[in-house]
């Protein structure tokens, strides 16, 4: 009996600290949402097939032209960014002004341009890197390298974005745009301008979260559904916009994902955090830090 | 048109319709025709919140919910799709409440209530893969053929049965949208979906009206699920839950109209024929290429036609048919935003 | 400087303004005086291209302000302090400044602008990482005038800055106001507060209903009757 407990520990402390590596990528997730939430007012359902084909390029690239890891994840990052750009500039710049449930809409209609387009392009089976990290022993503990080199490139993304935003002009609008909209033109401001880079930036982050899950994931056309709902989810609760609220909410969701895959698969880690979605709704309906636009 | 030349309008083509099938005979095209009325009934359940502003992705888990909960129950307890049926409607109706309420009691509205419901149908999906040693995962279902009594299981082989079915059940789904047309729900509703605060001020009951509704659409679209499981006899996670059908179901609703009753039913018809059309100009290459198409024209419809293909003609042939509802003027709005 | 010539503008089926002309000569500070609704923030908003005139024209330094998109107007010199002062509340003073000087030219010469304005406003500097939003009424309007200044603006246009502000900061206020001008800056500027605002203006325009009902030097404004009766309370 004290050593089932014992070992029943430290698978515990493992799935813990994997939840919290996983974590580190549903928060760059939802970081990338709730910036173009935060600025544009629109939400892009079509965001984890964004992601999706990141990590297409990044397969096509590495295991079919034999590009080097660390060579291909600029050009996804860059790839996807333009993705961002050319979606806001087709399908939501000319809804700005209609209602922003028909922008969401638009952005769903992509979701199955996307997922189809795949589908056609690459056929439905299941492709990955080929690349195994090898795991590391800590203790008695396993974790894999993938997780910890995509937790702190997570890190790493994230910390890029907050210095661009508070260190730079144009990081410094995209904060103030979500503020007050209508006199970002006596700054002397371009909105459409703004808004087009925070698409490229959110495309960016997507792309970034593309070359990590490659790691961890098989990619196949519908791969985004895995985790699309959970970021949505994650969006919700922390607030869409609010940046703080999404990094808490993304790593309270990836303990719940990680410890209820512990006791059983991981899909049910899904309903887990679905429940205590609805759950929290009861005890915080304005969200995790009550700010709700 | 009077309301009796409207009456009979109605009674000859439905006559027209319930006689078709003894004229005209060929399988396939019976077989389209069962398949767009099924998909009608299901878009036409999705239609009776959308058209009130409640825009729901949530509609794919009902509707994977009715079709599975029905035929696991066939297979592992032999319960009738008679008794199987209502069982998965209930359920069904459970997780609509179970998800409505708090969205209601606490006015998750616009893009929050978009995304929640959104989870939810991909959360269904989930479940219906994770439990594969019972469902078959993403490689489908299929119910147990009848040994027995056909009419018991709601098996049949011929298509002129299926049809009378599934037109019956279209029928029934245009009646009741008709139903909460002429009822003070409508009322309700539609104040709820201009402002909900001043509704609530007017006394209108917001979440329990919201709530009602939800459970109206979220029970037929679970029939819908159940009876599209009966005629296939076959379902995968795909083609009954899921994003990818509550999008579809949206799709089809904006691409013939929300505030008709006809609109998502002419919807049907359009999609249908199209993924058929596509599927037969590329044969089996055409995976994909159909719902490409869709996804492209979607986008098309939000950016210029939101008022969907019947919408648009009924108004540019009879601008002054009536005085339209407050939430129809604006012909974008297909919904109120966010708070 | 600034010329307006038969501009008409409104709100929808609204109109504001009817056949406004307007003029504003370098280095002269002028005021717009009038009630109410009167048309005096849609004046402001015209020139500054928050929203278009439908009729007339605008022209800065002899440039075309009309056909100038808005967010290049700024870069004509001109500089727009908006009414309720329309800080970013959830941003730092530093933040706010740094968003005065976004166009290119600004930036180029951010640092010394910086120090112009904590010259001006040494309060500024003081609460430069504090919230916008958090200060006070007095040193919310200091930082909206100084983000303004932060694009080194030839005409600094100011809408209502007495606005909401207790007496005592108002004299503040047109203390400044005045320093700006001393300073050698183009100043337009609305106010209610008409006492207030005849002491600051060389000039000044009385607005009513959307029409220009008088016109004349501070002096003359203050001796005219129609001014007198509804405006000074004499």
């Amino acid at each position: 009996m004290q050593t089932f407990l014992d070992i029943f520990d430290i698978y515990l402390l493992e799935a813990v600290i994997n939840g919290i590596l996983l974590g580190g990528v549903l928060a760059l997730l939802a970081l990338g949402l709730n910036l173009i939430f935060g600025v544009i007012d629109v939400t892009w359902i079509c965001y984890a097939e964004l992601v999706m084909l990141g990590m297409y390029a990044m397969y096509f690239m590495v295991q079919y032209y034999g590009v080097s890891y660390f060579v291909a994840a600029p050009f996804t990052i860059l790839l996807v960014a333009v993705l961002g750009a050319a979606l806001h500039y087709l399908v939501i710049a000319p809804l700005l002004t209609a209602p922003p449930i028909n922008q969401l809409l638009a952005t769903g209609g992509v979701l199955f341009v996307l997922q189809s387009f795949a589908t056609v392009a690459f056929g439905i089976d299941f492709r990955n890197l080929g690349i195994r990290l090898p795991v590391l022993a800590f203790g008695d503990m396993n974790f894999s390298y993938a997780r910890l080199l995509s937790f702190v490139a997570a890190l790493v993304g994230m910390v890029a974005v907050y210095l661009f935003m508070t260190r730079t002009f144009t990081g410094t609008a995209i904060r103030a745009i979500s503020q007050d909209r209508q006199i970002m033109a006596l700054m002397g401001v371009d909105t459409k301008r703004i808004y087009l880079i925070t698409s490229a930036l959110g495309g960016a982050l997507a792309g970034l979260a593309a070359c990590l899950l490659v790691l961890q994931y098989d990619v196949h056309p519908f791969v985004g559904l895995s985790f699309g709902p959970i970021t949505f989810l994650i969006c919700v609760l922390g607030g869409l916009g609010n940046f703080i609220g999404g990094f808490i909410a993304a790593f309270l969701f990836a303990e719940i994902i990680s410890l209820g895959g512990l006791f059983s698969d991981l899909e049910w880690g899904y309903v887990l955090a679905f429940a205590f979605f609805i759950v929290m709704m009861f005890i915080r309906p304005a969200g995790l830090l009550a700010r709700r636009r | 048109m009077t309301g009796q030349g409207r009456l009979a309008a109605w009674g000859i083509g439905l006559a027209a319709l319930v006689a078709l099938p003894f004229v005209y005979r060929d399988p396939y095209h019976l077989h389209i025709l069962v398949l767009i009325l099924i998909w009608s009934f299901a878009y036409t359940s999705w239609s009776m919140m959308g058209r009130f502003g409640l825009v729901s992705l949530g509609h794919g888990g009902f509707m994977g919910i009715g079709a599975y909960v029905t035929a696991l129950l066939w297979n592992h307890l032999g319960l009738s799709p008679w008794i199987g049926i209502p069982i998965s409607m209930a359920a069904a109706g459970a997780l609509a409440m179970i998800v409505g309420y708090p969205c209601f009691r606490f006015r998750i509205t616009g893009h929050y209530f978009v995304l929640v419901t959104l989870a939810l149908s991909g959360i269904v999906l989930q479940v219906i893969t994770a439990t594969r040693d019972y469902t078959g995962g993403s490689l489908g279902y299929t119910p147990n053929r009848a040994s027995g009594n056909k009419l018991l299981a709601l098996q049949f082989d011929g298509k002129t049965t299926w049809y009378l079915i599934a037109l019956a059940v279209w029928l029934f789904g245009i009646v009741v949208w008709h139903w909460v047309d002429r009822s003070m729900a409508r009322y309700a509703l539609e104040a709820i979906s201009e402002d909900e605060d001043a509704a609530a001020a007017a006394g209108v009951d917001v979440t329990a009206e919201k709530l009602k509704i939800t459970l109206l659409s979220a029970l037929m679209t679970a029939l819908a699920g159940a009876i599209y499981c009966q005629y296939q006899m076959f379902i995968t996670p795909d083609t009954v839950s899921g994003i990818a059908v509550s999008l579809q179901m949206v799709f089809a609703a904006i691409v013939g109209g929300l505030f008709v009753s006809l609109g998502p039913t002419v919807g049907a018809i359009i999609t249908i024929l199209l993924a058929e059309t596509l599927r037969i100009g590329f044969g089996t290459k055409a995976v994909g290429w159909d719902n490409l198409v869709y996804g492209v024209l979607l986008v098309i419809f939000i950016i210029f036609l939101p008022k969907g293909i019947l919408g648009s003609l009924l108004d540019r042939l009879k601008p002054q048919r009536k005085v339209p509802r407050a939430h129809e003027q604006e012909a974008v709005q297909i919904a109120r935003p966010g708070t | 400087m600034l010329e307006l010539r038969g501009v008409n503008a409104g709100y929808g089926t609204f109109q504001a303004l009817f056949d406004v002309n307007l003029d504003v000569k370098a280095g002269e500070a002028v005021g717009v005086i009038g009630p109410n609704g009167a048309g005096k923030t849609t004046l402001m908003r015209i020139i500054s291209g928050l929203i278009r005139p439908s009729r007339g024209s605008i022209t800065m330094e002899g440039v075309d302000v009309v056909a100038t998109p808005p967010h290049k107007i700024v870069s004509l010199g001109i500089a727009h302090v908006p009414e309720n002062r329309r800080l970013f509340p959830q941003l730092t003073v530093d933040d706010n400044l740094k968003m005065g000087a976004f166009m290119k030219e600004a930036r180029d010469h951010y640092a010394e602008r910086l120090e112009v304005v904590f010259d001006l406003f040494p309060r500024l500097k003081e609460r430069r990482h504090q919230m916008a939003g958090t200060m006070s009424g007095g040193e919310q309007q200091m930082c909206a005038i100084g983000r303004a200044l932060m694009s080194n603006p030839k005409l600094l246009l100011l809408d209502e800055p007495s606005a909401g502000l207790a007496p005592v900061v108002v004299q503040q206020v047109f203390e400044l106001v005045k320093r700006i001008r001393a300073s050698g800056l183009t100043v337009l500027i609305v106010e209610q507060n008409v006492q207030q605002v005849l002491k600051v203006v060389d000039r000044a325009y009385l607005i009513e209903a959307g029409t220009i009902r008088a016109s004349g030097t501070s002096a003359e404004m203050l001796a005219s009757d129609t001014v007198k009766e509804a405006y000074l309370g004499v």
